[in-house]
């Protein structure tokens, strides 16, 4: 039980910072469906540069700066250019599945350095390791896991308790007003939909450095996806998101382990069982009732001051 | 007064796209002022102060607050002079707290320090003795709550200039004596005040100065003391206008018309919007609805329209039962009703279209054929546009183009084109300059005498008590009382709003 807890957790980490990553850009009032496109970039360069480097933290800085160089592009069209953020985002993800398979053509069934592999082992937290259950969630993995539930915990603190984290906010729940506080609409919008790309880029990451250190073509296989949907289950709390991560993590393998139980599944439909999920969860996530787990106000919508 | 003035706007010009909303525009307010700032809609008073915020940025003109020029490029540096805008939509985060939404944009600690903030907002609240809950969020305020926390947010700040676009729209006649006292005390404490609203009477009892624009051009500056109503009507429009609306002697016996039976409605917040309401419209009658912004007016309109379900209850149409029914089975049943909702180019009318095909919208299903017949609904708009005297360059502009009046007209010529026996309005003068509205006003009286019932939400209580036959108060989705126009005041009506309950009888019937 303990293993399959600690698998879970390691499928659900690229879908973590995903989701996180997404949670700050709708927060601050950017739909950016792009988070496909965003975890492949991160996947690609975090790989090349690990691959070229052998240098792990430069690979993760790497990624991060390409996820948030595919937001980049996604913040100067919808904030400067006031595009439709749906079509951008869209378009995003197709930019970035075809910028992986150009930048990683040569590199297909490479693998990841060792001095990459040892930094990315599993480290074991003592005592917390020995706890029932939770000591398998909390202790025993590699330090990108870690730096998960640190991004969570920070993000919450940064979101709630921060005048930043407040302003933030205010942008995407009601533009027009955070703006009549003084608050700089460009500059916030930028930042977050930059930030929350870069964490995209480091799911990515994961996926090529970690889940499979070996490079292969499209590693992400809709994950990105996944994530937008979790960010609605999630109610666009970052403690949430990590629940459910973690639930999508656990349901992604469960097929693995009912078969190496001996039970019976057909892998088609062992593949599925996320993506069900995903439809249920939505459909769940729309009929809510506390206005804070509502979608924020200004999600998706275009800001000019001018407009009349 | 030869003091600095806090405000001195000079020439100010400003035009979006072809439109000139602003031109060569003057302003002086002092310290310790309440100044009125007076015109009809679109007479560029919101444009004006906008740029005093910081939301717009003038074509041209200079601004000088404290004899300082000012050059804002964003809200940010319009509250760093100390200038606070309360908007007429409140600008207010409505899933945040009271606290919240006051530092919000202020520069400070990193993190927000709860306690502290709570101390600081207390503060500020007695010195202006202003009551604000900084712990209750925005979303279960009444409007006049959030009012209040838009002045305490804006006096957080530091503000000394105040800027309030139309406050007193949305507040019951007690909620402005509060506001007033309140606007009298930062007065006192030597702010400047600047008050934008059209309620004439408002501006005579509050303010010391009135200035008066017309068609984006400063007409006036002006003593309060040294002018009568009429001849501010007159500075307003540019003519005089009779500002007697008529009103015929009520009906011998008005026949029932259509009777509400216990009627309630749920909203799909799964709120109460309606809650066990009777009443009943006589033919030949002009019912109004008074009642604080989002009473259940529109859960009211549309429920009759058969454009809400209802939970409970019945509403019979000359005795038949038509709860329940769709827009289309009332009109197959023979039922003629005419309907203005508030949302005029969002429901009412295709805005895109042109007048010839909004009309034949409400018609073509009596058209046989799978083609329209254009010709027939050019007619019907011609003789529309001629009876109403709707002014439109010609029958193929997309309604979206004409002004808030003409449109108003085109929806009210359809409606009164059908030969309906009862005509439900929901805001029909909302955002119509002066003249438009007594047409408007005009037009429904007209209705009455050819023996129309005729429901008419409103927001101005003079107005629906010179209009009006009986006046109907809803509070908090409950009828509060029934009232007679012809001899009910104000203040009773103001009482009612608030949810005190009829003390004379005559309640739902």
């Amino acid at each position: 039980m303990s293993g399959f807890l600690a698998a879970a957790i390691v499928a659900a980490t690229p879908l973590l910072f995903a989701t996180l990553g997404e949670v700050i850009a709708e927060k601050s009032g950017s739909l950016n469906l792009g988070v496909e496109g965003m975890m492949l970039m991160g996947a690609v360069i975090g790989f090349t540069v690990a691959y070229g480097t052998g240098n792990p933290a430069a690979a993760m800085i790497a990624a991060f700066a390409a996820g948030g160089a595919g937001a980049f592009i996604f913040a100067i069209v919808t904030v400067s250019l006031q595009a439709n953020q749906v079509v951008t985002g869209l378009t995003l993800t197709i930019f970035g599945s075809g910028f992986s398979s150009f930048v990683g053509d040569r590199m297909i069934g490479q693998s990841v350095p060792a001095s990459v592999l040892k930094f990315f082992a599993p480290i074991d937290i003592p005592l917390i390791g020995d706890i029932p259950f939770v000591g398998s969630v909390l202790s025993g993995h590699d330090a990108f896991v870690y730096l998960g539930y640190v991004m969570v915990i920070v993000l919450s603190i940064y979101l709630y308790r921060t005048r930043a984290g407040l302003n933030m906010r205010a942008v995407g729940e009601n533009t027009a007003a955070a703006d009549a506080s003084g608050v700089n609409i460009t500059l916030y919008k930028y930042a977050h939909i930059i930030f929350g790309g870069g964490l995209c880029g480091l799911g990515g990451a994961y996926l090529s450095l970690v889940t499979v250190p070996i490079w292969q073509a499209d590693v992400v296989t809709g994950r990105g996806w996944i994530a937008v949907a979790l960010v609605i289950f999630a109610s666009w709390n970052p403690i949430k998101a990590f629940f459910g991560a973690f639930l999508f993590g656990a349901l992604s393998i469960l097929g693995l382990r009912l078969q190496s139980m001996g039970i019976h599944i057909s892998q088609y439909l062992v593949d599925l069982f996320p993506y069900a999920a995903t439809i249920v969860i939505v459909i769940i996530g729309t009929h809510k009732n506390r206005k804070e787990d509502l979608p924020p106000g200004n999600l998706s919508e275009p800001y000019s001051r001018e407009n009349r | 007064m030869t003091a600095t003035p806090a405000i001195r706007m000079e020439n100010i010009t400003k035009s979006f796209g072809s439109v000139t909303a602003n031109d060569g525009i003057n302003l002086t307010v002092y310290n310790g002022e309440i100044h009125a700032l007076l015109g009809e809609n679109g007479a560029g008073k919101s444009t004006l102060m906008n740029m005093l915020s910081g939301i717009y940025r003038p074509d041209s003109g200079s601004v000088r607050v404290n004899g300082e020029p000012v050059n804002f490029a964003s809200p940010r540096d319009s509250i760093k002079k100390g200038i606070g805008m309360i908007h007429q939509h409140f600008k207010l985060v409505d899933v945040m707290t009271a606290a919240e939404n006051i530092i919000l944009g202020r520069r400070g600690g990193f993190f927000t320090k709860e306690a502290s903030l709570i101390k600081r907002i207390a503060d500020i609240s007695d010195r202006y003795g202003l009551d604000v809950n900084p712990r209750k969020k925005v979303y279960e305020m009444s409007v006049g709550e959030k009012q209040t926390l838009e002045i305490v947010k804006v006096l957080y700040r530091g503000a000394r200039i105040l800027i309030m676009d139309e406050p007193t729209a949305v507040l019951t006649p007690q909620e402005i004596d509060g506001l007033f006292r309140i606007i009298r005390n930062m007065k006192e404490q030597g702010c400047a005040v600047v008050i934008i609203t059209h309620k004439l009477n408002e501006v005579m009892e509050i303010s010391d100065r009135i200035t008066v624009l017309r068609r984006g051009r400063s007409v006036d500056t002006i003593r309060t003391e040294d002018v009568e109503i009429p001849a501010l009507i007159e500075m307003m429009v540019g003519r005089k206008v009779d500002m007697k609306i008529r009103r015929e002697a009520p009906p011998v016996e008005g026949k029932e018309l259509l009777r509400l039976d216990r009627v309630t409605v749920v909203d799909s917040d799964r709120k109460v919007a309606l809650d066990g309401v009777s009443f009943t419209l006589n033919t030949s009658e002009i019912l109004g609805v008074a009642g604080v912004a989002g009473s259940g007016q529109k859960e009211l309109c549309e429920t009759i329209a058969g454009l809400q379900s209802a939970e409970k209850g019945r509403i019979f149409f000359d005795g038949k039962n038509i709860l329940g029914k769709s827009p289309r089975e009332i009109i197959r049943l023979g039922i003629r009703m005419g309907f203005i909702p508030e949302d005029r180019l969002g429901m009412g009318l295709v805005a895109s279209m042109d007048i010839v095909r909004n009309i034949i919208l409400k018609e073509y299903q009596g058209q046989k054929g799978i083609v329209l017949k254009r010709g027939f609904g050019a007619e019907k708009a011609r003789g529309i546009i001629e009876r109403l005297d709707i002014q439109t360059p010609n029958l193929t502009t997309p309604v979206s183009k004409l002004s808030g009046g003409n449109i108003q007209k085109v929806l009210l010529g359809r409606e009164i084109d059908s030969d309906p026996k009862a005509l439900i309005t929901a805001y029909p003068v909302r955002g119509l300059d002066i003249g438009a509205s007594y047409r408007i006003y005009d037009l429904l009286n007209e209705q009455k005498s050819r023996g129309v019932g005729v429901i008419f939400i409103g927001e101005d209580l003079d107005v629906l008590l010179e209009l009006c036959d009986r006046v109907l108060v809803l509070s908090g989705g409950k009828i509060t009382g029934i009232v007679d126009a012809r001899r009910a005041s104000k203040e009773e009506i103001g009482f009612l709003m608030a949810g005190g309950t009829h003390m004379r009888g005559g309640g739902g019937s």
